[in-house]
C-alpha cells in the first residue's frame, strides 16, 4: 500500500482532492443545503476588502465631481433623483389603488395602508464565475435581510436574495438563466413565467400560442411566486412571436435600465393591483353636447300652459352629460328603471325593481292611455330638459302621444 | 507511510532534485495574488462588464502550477482557489474546485515536459487550460448538477484566446515577484 502511494503519489493526491470535492458536491445536492461555514469565511474575507475599495473609489470620484466640477448641481441632482424615485413609487401605488376602487375608497385605503416596507442597499460587487448575473449588496442578516426577499428599484424588479450573510447578501438578477418569477401582462392579463437568459433581455415562457400578447405590452409581477408582491413593474415586451408550443416573448427589464447601484430590498411586501392599460387606439374627437335650452324660452313657446316651466326647474335632468362608457350607460339604465318602477335604491322595501321592464316600448305595444289624459304635445313636451328626462310624464306614458293607440 | 510524508514535505521544501527550474515566491505573494485575482473578478466587472470574461483566478492557478512544477502543489493551489471562487458564487461548493484542481494538476504535469518560461508555450498553455476549464465546467454542470447550460463554442474559443493573450503579459509581471536565492 505504501509502495503504491509512493509510486502514484501525485495521482493519489489528485484523486483524494477530487473525491473530497465530489462528496462535498453530492452532500449539497442531496440535502439541498449549503456548506455555510466556508461561504461565510469567504464572504467575510472578501466583502470588507471590496467595501474598502468601493469606498475609496466612490470617495475619490465624488470628491473630484463635487469639489471641482459640479458642486451644487450634483447635490441638487441627487436630491431631485431621490424625490423622483419616491414620487414614482407613490405614483405606482396610487395608480394601482385608483384603478381598483373609486377615488374616495382608494384614498381611504391609501391612508390606512402603506406600500411595501423596503430597505436601501448598495451594490458593492459581482459574484465570481463567467457570465454570472449575481451581485453582492452591502446589507445582510444584520439589517433584517433574509434569503428569498425581493429586490427592486423604483423602475421595476431587479432580482431576489439567494443568500444572506451577516454583512452582505447575494442577489440573483432577473437576467440570470436560473432566475424565474411569475408575471402577468397588463392589457390581456396573460400569466407567464419570467426567465433570464444571461444577457440584457429576459423571456416570458409558458404562454400558449393562443393567448394574446402584444408588442409593447407591459408586464407586472403576478405574486404567484410568493417572492415578489403583485403589481410591481417588470418590463415591456419588445418581441412577441409564436413558438413551437409556447409564445416567444422577449421583455426588456425596466428595473435594470438605469444601471444598478442602489436597490431596495422588500422586507414586507404589499400586493397591488395591475394598473389599467392605456387605450392603444387613437382618440376620437367628440363634439360638445348641445346646450340645453333655458326653461324661460320653453315657457314662452308653450303659451298654452304654465305648468311645464314650473315643472322644469323642479325636475332637473339627472343626465349630466354625454354617456361615455358602458358603465355610465348601465348606471343610466338602472336609474331609468328605478324611476319607472318608483324604486329608490337602498331605501325602498321589497327588494330590487323589475330589471326586465321594457323602457322603450313601441307605441303599438304600449297600453292605450287613459281617455282623458292630456294629449297635447305642447303640454307633454315642455322643452328639451323634460324631453330628455325619461322620468317626465311624456316618457312615462308614450301612448299619450298617440292616444288612439294607432301605429304612426 | 513515513516515506509518503517525507515526499510531501519534499514538495514544499523543494528538495534539490526538484529545485531545478522551480520558482520560489514570498508567502504574501502566494496568498495575496490569488486573493487579488478573486477580488478583481468580484469587483471590476461592475464597471467594465466585458472584463467578466477574464478568468484571472484560473490564470493565477495555471501560473503557480507551472512555476512550482509539482502536481501536488498544483492540486492544492487549484482546489484552494477554486473553492474560494465557489464560495463567492451561487453554485454549490466544488464546481470550480474540481475543475481548477484538474487544471492545477495538468499544468504542473506539463511544466515538467515543456519550457514554461517561453512566451509562446505560455500562450498555448493559457489557451488550452482556459478552454479546458470552460469545457469541463460545462460537463460538470450538466453531469453533476443537471443544469441545462449552453456551450457556445465560438464564444468559448474567443474567451480562451483573450485569456491566453492576457496570460502572457500577466505571467511576465508575476515573474518579477519571484524570490531569488
Amino acid at each position: 500500500m505504501e509502495f503504491f502511494l509512493n509510486r502514484y503519489r501525485n495521482l493519489t493526491v489528485l484523486l483524494v482532492a477530487i473525491v473530497a470535492q465530489l462528496v462535498l458536491l453530492a452532500y449539497q445536492v442531496k440535502s439541498n443545503g449549503e456548506v455555510r461555514l466556508i461561504r461565510v469565511w469567504a464572504v467575510s474575507a472578501v466583502t470588507p476588502l471590496a467595501r474598502v475599495i468601493e469606498a475609496g473609489r466612490s470617495g475619490t470620484v465624488h470628491f473630484i465631481r463635487d469639489y471641482f466640477v459640479l458642486l451644487h448641481v450634483r447635490e441638487e441632482n441627487q436630491r431631485l433623483k431621490a424625490d423622483l424615485d419616491r414620487i414614482k413609487m407613490d405614483k405606482q401605488y396610487l395608480q394601482a389603488e385608483l384603478s381598483t376602487a373609486d377615488r374616495a375608497k382608494s384614498l381611504a385605503i391609501f391612508q390606512q395602508q402603506s406600500p411595501s416596507k423596503t430597505i436601501a442597499a448598495h451594490v458593492i460587487g459581482n459574484t465570481t464565475g463567467v457570465g454570472a448575473k449575481v451581485v453582492i449588496v452591502d446589507r445582510g442578516t444584520g439589517s433584517g435581510v433574509q434569503k428569498g426577499m425581493a429586490v427592486i428599484t423604483p423602475d421595476g424588479i431587479v432580482g431576489k436574495v439567494t443568500a444572506a450573510y451577516p454583512t452582505a447578501s447575494f442577489v440573483l438578477l432577473i437576467t440570470d438563466p436560473s432566475f424565474a418569477a411569475g408575471v402577468i401582462s397588463q392589457k390581456n392579463h396573460v400569466h407567464g413565467t419570467l426567465k433570464g437568459q444571461g444577457y440584457s433581455t429576459v423571456i416570458v415562457d409558458y404562454v400558449q400560442n393562443e393567448q394574446k400578447v402584444e408588442p409593447g405590452e407591459q408586464f407586472f409581477t403576478s405574486g404567484d411566486d410568493r417572492i415578489f408582491p403583485k403589481g410591481l413593474p417588470v418590463g415591456e415586451a419588445t418581441v412577441v412571436r409564436e413558438g413551437k408550443s409556447y409564445k416567444e416573448i422577449f421583455v426588456t427589464p425596466s428595473g435594470l435600465q438605469n444601471g444598478l447601484e442602489e436597490v431596495l430590498i422588500v422586507t414586507e411586501g404589499v400586493h397591488m393591483a395591475i394598473p389599467e392599460a392605456r387605450p392603444t387606439s387613437q382618440p376620437v374627437h367628440l363634439q360638445e353636447p348641445p346646450p340645453a335650452e333655458p326653461a324661460d324660452s320653453s315657457a314662452k313657446d308653450s303659451s298654452t300652459t304654465d305648468a311645464a316651466p314650473a315643472q322644469a326647474p323642479a325636475q332637473p335632468s339627472t343626465q349630466p352629460g354625454p354617456l361615455t362608457t358602458d358603465a355610465d350607460r348601465l348606471v343610466d339604465q338602472y336609474r331609468k328603471i328605478g324611476e319607472a318602477e318608483k324604486h329608490v335604491y337602498g331605501q325602498s322595501a321589497g327588494g330590487a325593481p323589475n330589471f326586465n321592464i321594457n323602457l322603450n316600448p313601441r307605441p303599438a305595444d304600449a297600453a292605450p292611455g287613459p281617455q282623458g289624459a292630456p294629449a297635447s304635445p305642447t303640454v307633454q313636451s315642455p322643452g328639451p330638459p323634460a324631453a330628455q328626462n325619461p322620468a317626465s310624464p311624456a316618457w312615462r306614458s308614450p301612448a299619450a302621444k298617440n292616444p288612439a293607440g294607432k301605429r304612426p | 507511510m513515513s516515506d509518503l510524508g517525507a515526499n510531501f514535505r519534499a514538495d514544499f521544501s523543494e528538495s534539490p532534485l526538484l529545485k531545478k527550474g522551480v520558482s520560489k515566491y514570498h508567502i504574501a505573494a502566494i496568498i495575496g495574488i490569488p486573493l487579488a485575482a478573486i477580488l478583481f473578478q468580484v469587483y471590476v466587472p461592475r464597471f467594465l462588464e466585458r472584463l467578466s470574461y477574464l478568468e484571472l483566478p484560473l490564470l493565477v492557478t495555471v501560473y503557480f502550477s507551472l512555476m512550482r512544477r509539482s502536481p501536488v502543489v498544483g492540486v492544492l493551489f487549484g482546489a484552494g482557489i477554486g473553492l474560494a471562487q465557489d464560495s463567492l458564487s451561487h453554485n454549490p461548493l466544488g464546481m470550480f474546485g474540481i475543475v481548477k484542481t484538474l487544471v492545477g494538476y495538468f499544468a504542473a504535469s506539463m511544466s515538467q515536459r515543456f519550457d514554461v518560461q517561453n512566451a509562446g508555450v505560455r500562450l498555448v498553455l493559457g489557451f488550452f487550460f482556459c478552454f479546458f476549464h470552460q469545457f469541463f465546467y460545462w460537463v460538470l454542470g450538466r453531469a453533476l448538477l443537471g443544469e441545462a447550460l449552453d456551450l457556445d463554442l465560438e464564444t468559448t474559443l474567443l474567451v480562451a484566446v483573450l485569456n491566453a493573450l492576457v496570460a502572457v503579459p500577466l505571467f511576465h509581471i508575476l515573474d518579477r515577484l519571484k524570490v531569488t536565492d
